[in-house]
């Protein structure tokens, strides 16, 4: 093999490296001298409307920082790929702090990459983060189902036909429990609203997505939402057949300008900036970091226009109320759609809460199964 | 044979791939001129990406690695003329049968090696399996190879997923449906002083293996001759049902045994991250190679390499995502096109029959027997 040969060979590839490309590259190190480099890398699109593009926003919002360059990277799946992408990030462009937004990065990927890179700052979004894991590596996420609560909310008031389309990748606790928290929070408006759940089995599956909003459509839903990762064909779809939307990870009205009431965004953009400032200046973030509208980590889409004053008041008011820390969305009693009661009567499970980590249910009025 | 054939011949099947590649560097210039990059710095940092570093080195090697064996899935098979592009469906069973025997076996206490060596056997028979009943429904049923090699694919990542989020589920996992993780005694390390997992050495010798056995054995050759034309072999007496069942299975089980070691060094589990599409990318990596075992070796280190440079286009130069999956259609496209290149190039190729002191061959119309027609 040629690579065993060693450093020679080494330097005359380098060497021609050089040649070819001219002055136009230099080293990693070099091009990052005096500048924290930080490097973003995504599962998917940048430009899916979506997750990744989420992600992308926050990581345009830290390129604005002075003092700040930015490496990024899309469509890296989660295999040995994004170890060789962190590794490329470090080696080649000199990045020290590192943005793996995919769930799935994390085990085994980030954790090895953290090891072998005590200097480097890893920020993955998953939240996933246990004692004993390296301390350069830090997990976020959101509680942005409180986002999903104040959809619903507008959604709630919006319907006619009182039946709600939820277009989902997986039966995984942090679908389920934006699927519940969208139906409570209509309930609230109107108790008679239900949902009907579609799994596509996996996170990007336009066709899929497309065939199941017809479908919903067909059933005579008119509001849809999803939790895929990216929104954009199931708001496509729906705007053409004249559905009620709401969205889902980022701001997709451009996409279905007439039917998108509001969304449930990821406010990376504030939260990224933040991140970056904190390690800037020497200090030292949590490894596990969670937020909801309070901290910022989440938003809502700013509303159409056809969505009344009732609506927009109780959804501002129950959005205040998450900010101030004082509403719930789980509490007892509360029946899963067989009849279960999944928390008693006089029990409140906040945010925070560990047992809504692992929701295994639907609620009552909604109808799928989870398994 | 005569030196000036040889090096005629071996010019014939080497300079359409070359020239191939080179006009597919001059195309995608103007279309990296056209995204608005300049291309000389484009592909400085292709090579930087891919090559130019010890660490490049690394990456495009652990790239190439999977690859080695998903692309032997689909040449071992095409030697026999069968079209075979199920080696994704191969890989993701392969490794999922591979976690399920090795977990319990990990559990029992079993030395690390034999449960390593019952994961690789468990791969390779699913993966075997699989596409041998591929072949199977082509000799005896007359389904159309390639078409059922695709669906099982589909049918396998399906199946997977199934699994993985049902039966064989670590509760654990909540949010990403996985099985339970390997205990890291089992899991395979990486070649000493690098970052490349053992998983090429296991390719590279596969890929020898395999060469050996399609152009140094019998049953390579009685394969070469069905595939070049099966009626014949079968008046010939070959055993035809017999060698498809065997060089299928062979090919699934290459793809079947990546699998094994995708999970056991690399992924440490089984999960939906599995069909990454290092099967579907060793049908690209095969048809480069021509089908030859050999020439596949080259062609994942390319491939591997071009992959590998996506990240540096993308951090260093902002250009989309889509820069390297255009640059390896190009590649895949052209290199097909410049299979119509061999024989035709204007090289001194001497034909056995006017080898010096050989009757020239007759001219058109001029009978040579001088007998005439009857």
């Amino acid at each position: 093999m040629s690579i065993g040969q060693g450093i020679g060979r080494r330097r005359v590839l380098q060497g021609a490296a050089a040649g070819l490309a001219g002055a136009a590259i230099g080293t990693g190190a070099a091009r990052a001298a005096g500048k924290l480099t930080v490097g973003f890398i995504y599962v998917g699109s940048e430009t899916d409307y979506g997750y990744n593009q989420a992600h992308a926003e926050g990581a345009k919002a830290v390129r604005a920082m002075p003092g700040v360059s930015v490496v990024q990277q899309a469509k890296v799946p989660e295999t040995v790929a994004v170890a060789n992408t962190m590794g490329s990030m470090i080696n080649l462009d000199g990045a020290t702090l590192l943005f793996p937004t995919s769930f799935g990065y994390f085990d085994p990927y980030v954790l090895k990459a953290a090891k072998a890179n005590k200097k480097v700052t890893f920020m993955h979004c998953g939240g996933l983060w246990k004692a004993g894991e390296p301390t350069n590596a830090h997990s976020y996420f959101g509680y942005i189902d409180e986002a999903v609560y104040v959809s619903g909310i507008v959604a709630g008031h919006m319907t006619k036909t009182k039946k709600f389309g939820f277009i989902a990748a997986k039966p995984i606790p942090q679908v389920l429990r934006n699927i519940n928290a969208f139906t409570l929070a209509a309930q609230s408006v109107d108790p008679s609203i239900t949902t009907q759940v579609i799994f596509t089995g996996d996170w990007f599956m336009p066709v899929r997505e497309a065939e199941a909003t017809n479908s919903l459509a067909d059933q005579g839903v008119d509001v849809i939402t999803c939790h895929v990762d990216s929104p954009k064909v199931v708001m496509e779809t729906a705007e053409k057949r004249g559905l009620f939307t709401c969205g889902y990870h980022t701001n997709q009205a451009v996409l279905a300008p007439k039917g998108y009431l509001t969304g449930a965004e990821w406010n990376w953009p504030h939260v990224y900036p933040d991140f970056v400032t904190a390690i800037m200046a020497g200090k030292t973030l949590p490894n596990m970091i969670r937020g909801g509208f309070k901290d910022g980590f989440v938003r809502n889409s700013a509303y159409n226009a056809i969505v009344p004053d009732a609506a927009r008041k109780q959804a501002d008011a129950v959005r205040a109320k998450f900010t101030a820390g004082d509403v719930v969305i789980f509490k007892g009693p509360l029946k899963d759609n067989k009849g279960k009661i999944v928390i008693p009567a006089g029990t409140t499970m906040g945010e925070r809460d560990v047992a809504l980590e692992s929701m295994n249910y639907l609620v009552a009025g909604v109808s799928g199964s989870t398994s | 044979m005569d030196t000036r054939i040889r090096l005629a011949r071996a010019a014939d099947g080497v300079l359409p791939p070359l020239l191939a590649i080179l006009a597919t560097l001059v195309l995608f210039a103007g279309f990296l001129a056209a995204a608005g990059a300049d291309p000389f710095q484009a592909y400085g940092l292709i090579w930087l990406g891919g090559f130019g570093t010890w660490f490049s080195w690394q990456n495009t090697l652990t790239r190439a690695a999977p690859l080695l064996l998903t692309a032997l899935c689909m040449a071992l098979p095409a030697q026999l003329g069968l079209v075979i592009i199920g080696a994704e469906g191969a890989f993701v069973l392969g490794g999922l049968a591979a976690v399920a025997a090795g977990l319990p076996l990990a559990a029992a206490g079993v030395p690390p090696l034999l449960v390593d060596l019952a994961m690789a056997v468990a791969g390779i028979l699913v993966g075997g399996g699989l596409i041998a009943g591929c072949g199977a429904l082509r000799h005896w049923r007359g389904v159309n190879e390639t078409i059922s090699s695709l669906l099982i694919a589909y049918i396998s990542i399906a199946v997977m997923n199934q699994l993985v989020e049902g039966p064989l589920r670590d509760p654990t996992s909540l949010n990403r449906p996985a099985t339970p993780t390997l205990p890291d005694a089992i899991m395979l390390g990486n070649i000493p002083g690098t970052s490349i997992h053992v998983g090429l050495i296991a390719g590279l010798v596969f890929c020898v293996l395999a060469w050996i056995l399609i152009f140094r054995t019998t049953l390579g050759f009685a394969a070469r001759i069905v595939g070049g034309n099966a009626r014949a072999g079968r008046v010939a007496g070959l055993p035809v049902g017999r060698l498809i069942l065997i060089v299928t299975f062979l090919g699934g089980a290459a793809a079947g045994l990546a699998g094994m070691i995708e999970v056991a060094a690399v992924q440490g589990a089984a999960s939906a991250d599995l069909a990454a599409g290092y099967g579907y990318t060793g049908i690209l990596v095969a048809f480069l190679a021509r089908q030859n075992p050999l020439a596949i070796i080259p062609v994942s280190v390319l491939i591997g390499g071009i992959d590998a440079a996506d990240g540096l286009l993308q951090q260093r130069l902002g250009l989309s995502d889509a820069t390297i999956p255009v640059l390896r259609g190009l590649l895949f496209l052209i290199l097909l096109a410049s299979e119509s290149l061999r024989g035709r190039l204007l090289l001194p190729i001497p034909r056995l029959r006017i080898l010096p002191g050989a009757p020239r061959a007759a001219k058109p119309g001029v009978d040579p027997t001088g007998i005439g027609p009857a």
